[in-house]
This record gives C-alpha cells, structure tokens and sequence, in this order.
C-alpha cells in the first residue's frame, strides 16, 4: 500500500472575484522512502496540493476529494488527531526559510517543543535530541549556536534548520515546498544534497515540490508535471525528460538553458499562465499548445498510460510524437 | 543594556531643561499676570506681591532661580493661587488620585483591548470580528466628556448602583465610572492596533510553520503569534499611559475626583506660574519615561533590537 495516496483532489479558493479552482482533480501516490518531484509553474496548484495534505490551505481554501495516509483520509481527520499527523507522520518545509522561522524565538524554543509537545519529552531531552538533529544537518557548532535566534543564521543555515526541525520526529514523508528557490545556487546544491543524504539515513520519503527541472534530473525517481491545476503528465523522471511527449513537459524541457548546446536565445513557452478562475473546458494548456486540434479545447484529456510508454502515464490527446 | 539606559537618561536631561524653558517662555509671554483681577490692586501692593513671589526680578533670573530650586531642592516653589499651599502640596494631594485611575484604566484599555482585538483577529471575519469591530468603533467615537454623563446616567440615576462623582479616598465604588469613562477610547485604539497587528501577524510564514509543526491552536497565539502582535501596540501604549494621566482633566472636573487634571486647567485659567511648570515638568519627566520603559520592553520582545 501506497505511503500517502490522492485522489482526486479539488482545492478551491472562494475569493471577492468568485470562485478560484486551484486544484482540479489531482490523483497520485508516493510510496515508502520514494522521492517524487511534483513540477510546474507559479499557479499550476503544485504548492496547494501539498498544503491541502497538511491541512495549511488559507481560510477561504478548501479541499474536497481524498488524501489517504495510512488508510486515514487526511482531510476528514479533527484538529486534533491532524495535529499529530504533523510533524510525527509528516514533516514540511518551506519556500523562504527567512520568514519561515520565528524570528522572535530561540532555536531551541522553537525545536524543543516539537518534542515536548509530540512525545513527552522534558524540554531538557528535548534540546538535547535537537542538538543531535542539528549535529546531522550540519551546523556547525550546534550546541552553542542552538540558542540562538533565527536572524544570527544565513539562509542556508536556517533551511537546515527548518529541515532538522521537521525531522525531529522522524516523519516518514516530508515534503519540501521548494526548498531552495529562496537560496543562491551553492547552497541550493548543498541543500539538495542534505536531503539526498537525509533520505539515505532515515528512509524519509520526500515530496520536492519545485520549478527547477535541473534538481528534478539529479534527485527524484518520479516526476509529476502540473500545469492549471491538473496533473499533464508522470512517470519515472529518467524517461519523461529523456522523451518528453506531452507538449507542456517539452516545452519546460525546451525552456532550461543548456550548456553543452549553442542557443543564442532561450526557449520559452509562448502566452500566459492560465487564469484559475476561468480554466477552459478541456486541457487548461490548449491556449499556448502548438499542437492542439479538434477536442483540445472543449473534452478534458484524461490521465492514461501513454501509447509505446508503458510507464508514462500523461493527459493529452494531441502528444507531441503523434502529430510528427 | 545599562549603557543604553544611562545614555537615554542623559539625553533626558536637556528634554526636560529644554521643556522647562520653552513652557516658561510661553507662559510669560501670554498677557496678564496671576495678581491681574478686575479691580486692579494699588500700585504698591501690586509691587509688594511681586516682589514677595520673586515677579520683580529679570525673566532670566526668575527661570534660573526656578530651576535650580526645582533641581537642588526639589521644590516646585509656592502656588500663586492657593496661598497657603506650595505646587509640591497640589502635585502630593492630586498626583495619587489620577494615578489611581489612571493605572487602572491603562490596565482596564490593554487587557480588554488586547484580548477584544486578538479575538476578533482569530475569528477573522466571524460574527464575534465584526461584533469587536462594532464595539471598537463605537468606543472610539464616544469622547470620555460624552461617556461620562452615560455613565452617570445609566449607573447612577438610573440604576443607583454607583455614586456619580467623589473620590473617597480611593474605594472602589468612586473608581470604576472614571475608569470606564477614561479607559474606553483607549481600548478601542488597542483593539484596533492588537486586531490589524495580529492578521499580519498569523498570516506570517513562521505561523506556518508552527500550524506545519502539530501545536495547538492555543500555543500558537500564546508562544508564536502574540509577542510580534504587541510591537505596535506597545508603541501606543507609552503615549496612551501618559495621556490617561494628563488627559484626565474630564475625568476630575465631571466626577470631582480631585486628580491633578483639574489643578492643571485651574492654573492655566489662573496663570497660576508655578503649578503649570510644576505640572508640566511632572508630565514632561513621564513621557520620557515611559518612553524609555517601552523601547526597553521593545528589546525584550524583539531580539534583533540590541542596545
């Protein structure tokens, strides 16, 4: 049985300007100690998708549809028993570990009662066991710096942090809200190593919810590309950017500069991220698809194992080796 | 830390010099006197009163003299008006009755306001928000010279459960219609300020992270939420403190409680010299004070503030 298993997840923002669909039927599955990269860009709901599992949506959000852990559907859980599946099942970490930290707590404060308030630790054990956490994530000097305040770290230092403190617990899923989008490129790197190595030790699976294709490539077995809230396409990430077939997944692929070739200018993906609140009939990524015809713009294209590629699965009724 | 609070108590020092002057300038430089009356006084006694209170002498030596008298001696030097009492025996008499009342409505705006505030904050666009919202507007635009005759109205002619006016030495029944009176403005300030401060405040990051983290909804608002809430709101407090305490003058002249507020007025209508400098350096040392307490506290809240 899967880890964590969704199925189809609906998020909708009810806003001034009427009703916003965030996430539109989602369904996917992580199995235990798997690394799955869920891509896209800004509004294609890939964030949402994870603050409805830990129940973080905004006030006006809500979430409809089934997020099973364990065999418990997360969104039917009381404050209370979520509350314990936060942090002891499931471990989160943020965008921007700048504001993501309390800057008016010490580090230790702030880790300690993770484990006072989760398993009954003395807040004297408990900092003690954070101190070892932050032994494992490499900073520097912890038994002193854990006193600390937030703003006395760098940026790096604190998304280490903000990952010892969502390990704590030893979660069996964390999930990683991009992790390094706020931090320059070399600690972007040794970010991403730490959580490699974090997986390595501790079997974590993690969920890398990113726009970087090129971490995508080097960390995550599976890749899972959402565009308007929809999933466009998944599968082992290997074969989906070895021989990308859905338009979308192409034309991120055509979008990251490469080296090794001698393009003058960079690709991109021509028109405009979708209006959520007005998606159109069928595939939301029609009006900037070279290859969209007959149904493309009125039938939703549904999620199936793609032709040839037995472990693609992908919506599309115009993929790109078709039309060639 | 003790470095800072030196530095700030020396730089109080020429404030409240400075003060000093600039109200003694003022003062003499309105027209008329406190002997003028109606019926002006012969020549002669005229000159004798002025040079009994130190009148005949330069402006100059007349405000040298005064402050180091006030600084040397602590002596505020006698009252013009009440011949037989000096300025320290008005401030003795006054000064502990709008203290009183004072603190208690400082205490009555801030635990109210806050917890008006915060609650409206968490139950975001509820009924009880818009209720605190209500409430807080209506106080807002109630001035305690409106507030008070209510107040006696409802609870004194009305109800007859509370003396409308009298101090009593302090009982508890002669205090809480001027604190009700003197604290509502200020608790709808503090509700505002604690409601927009603590919206801000719960849709931070770090909010996030501690829902994120599994606490409960009671230790994020009391450990993560509620010490960056009350940064604004303890900039209003030390102004407001000090406000409670000179803006009382409502308070002493509509319930007769006999605070410093009404001795202030009077000798402003009297120019009665001494006990407006008396009254004013008194005001002029709590702001600095207070001042000073709230950018202390303000250290201790926020740990990026070091002195």
């Amino acid at each position: 049985m899967a880890l964590l298993d969704i199925e189809d997840l609906r998020v909708t923002f009810t806003t001034g300007d009427g009703e916003v669909n965030a996430v539109n039927g989602v369904s996917f599955s992580v199995e235990e100690g798997e690394t799955l990269a869920i891509v896209g860009e800004s509004g294609s709901g890939k964030s949402q998708t994870a603050f409805a599992a830990m129940g973080l949506l905004a006030r006006n959000g809500r979430a409809t549809g089934q997020i099973r852990y364990d065999g418990r559907n997360l969104l039917e859980l009381k404050q209370k028993e979520l509350n314990r599946v936060r942090s002891e099942e499931i471990g989160m970490i943020f965008q921007d570990p700048m504001t993501s930290l309390n800057p008016y707590m010490r580090i230790s404060d702030q880790m300690a009662e993770v484990l006072t308030l989760h398993k009954g630790m003395t807040k004297r054990d408990a900092v003690a066991e954070a101190t070892k956490m932050l032994d494992a994530v490499k900073i520097p000097d912890a038994r002193n710096r854990i006193t600390m305040f937030p703003h006395e770290f760098s940026g790096g230092m604190r998304q280490r942090i903000m990952i010892a403190m969502a390990l704590l617990c030893q979660p069996r899923l964390l999930i990683a809200d991009e992790p390094t989008t706020a931090l320059d490129v070399t600690v972007q790197a040794q970010i991403m190593e730490l959580m490699a190595e974090i997986r390595a030790e501790f079997g974590t699976a993690i969920i890398l919810i990113t726009h970087d294709l090129g971490i995508v490539a080097d960390t995550c077995e599976r890749t899972l590309v959402m565009y308007g809230g929809q999933i466009m396409e998944t599968g082992p990430t290997d074969k989906l950017f070895e021989r990308p077939t859905h338009p979308y997944t192409l034309g991120l692929l055509r979008a990251v500069p490469r080296i090794d070739r001698d393009d003058e200018t960079l690709s991109t993906i021509a028109g405009e991220p979708p209006d959520m609140s007005r998606l159109p009939k069928g595939c939301p990524f029609t009006p900037r698809c070279a290859w969209a015809h007959g149904p493309c713009p009125t039938v939703r294209p549904e999620l199936l194992p793609a032709e040839g590629f037995p472990e693609l699965r992908r919506a599309c009724h115009a993929p790109v080796e078709e039309v060639k | 830390m003790l470095n800072y609070v030196l530095r700030r108590v020396a730089i109080a020092i020429p404030t409240i010099l400075l003060l000093v002057v600039i109200s003694f300038v003022l003062m003499y430089a309105a027209p008329g006197g406190p002997f003028n009356s109606e019926r002006p006084l012969p020549a002669q006694v005229m000159a004798n009163i002025e040079a009994r209170y130190g009148l005949d002498q330069p402006y100059w030596k007349q405000m040298t003299t005064y402050i180091w008298n006030v600084v040397v001696h602590f002596d505020f030097g006698p009252s013009f008006q009440y011949r037989d009492r000096t300025v320290n025996d008005v401030i003795a008499q006054g000064f502990p009755v709008t203290l009183t009342y004072g603190f208690w409505s400082f205490i009555v705006a801030l635990v109210v306001g806050v917890a008006l505030g915060a609650a409206a904050a968490i139950r975001h666009n509820s009924w009880l928000d818009y209720l605190a919202v209500g409430i807080s507007i209506g106080a807002q635009v109630l001035p305690n010279f409106v507030m008070a005759p209510i107040l006696v109205l409802v609870f004194t002619l009305w109800l007859g459960w509370l003396p409308g006016g009298g101090w009593q030495g302090g009982q508890i029944e002669y205090i809480i219609l001027p604190v009700i009176a003197l604290s509502t403005s200020y608790m709808a300030s503090i509700a505002r300020i604690t409601r927009s401060s603590m919206l801000e405040v719960l849709n931070a990051g770090f909010i996030r992270t501690a829902r994120a983290k599994g606490l409960p909804t009671s230790r994020i608002i009391w450990k993560h939420a509620m010490k960056p809430t009350m940064l604004p709101v303890l900039s209003y407090l030390g102004p407001a403190f000090v406000g409670m305490i000179t803006g009382s003058v409502i308070i002493d002249v509509f319930f007769s409680t006999g605070g410093i507020g009404q001795f202030f007025v009077n000798s402003a209508f009297n120019r009665d010299y001494s006990v407006i400098m008396g009254i004013t350096i008194l005001v002029g040392v709590l702001t600095v004070t207070f001042n000073l307490v709230v950018d202390l506290l303000y250290a201790w809240i926020d740990p990026k503030i070091r002195y």
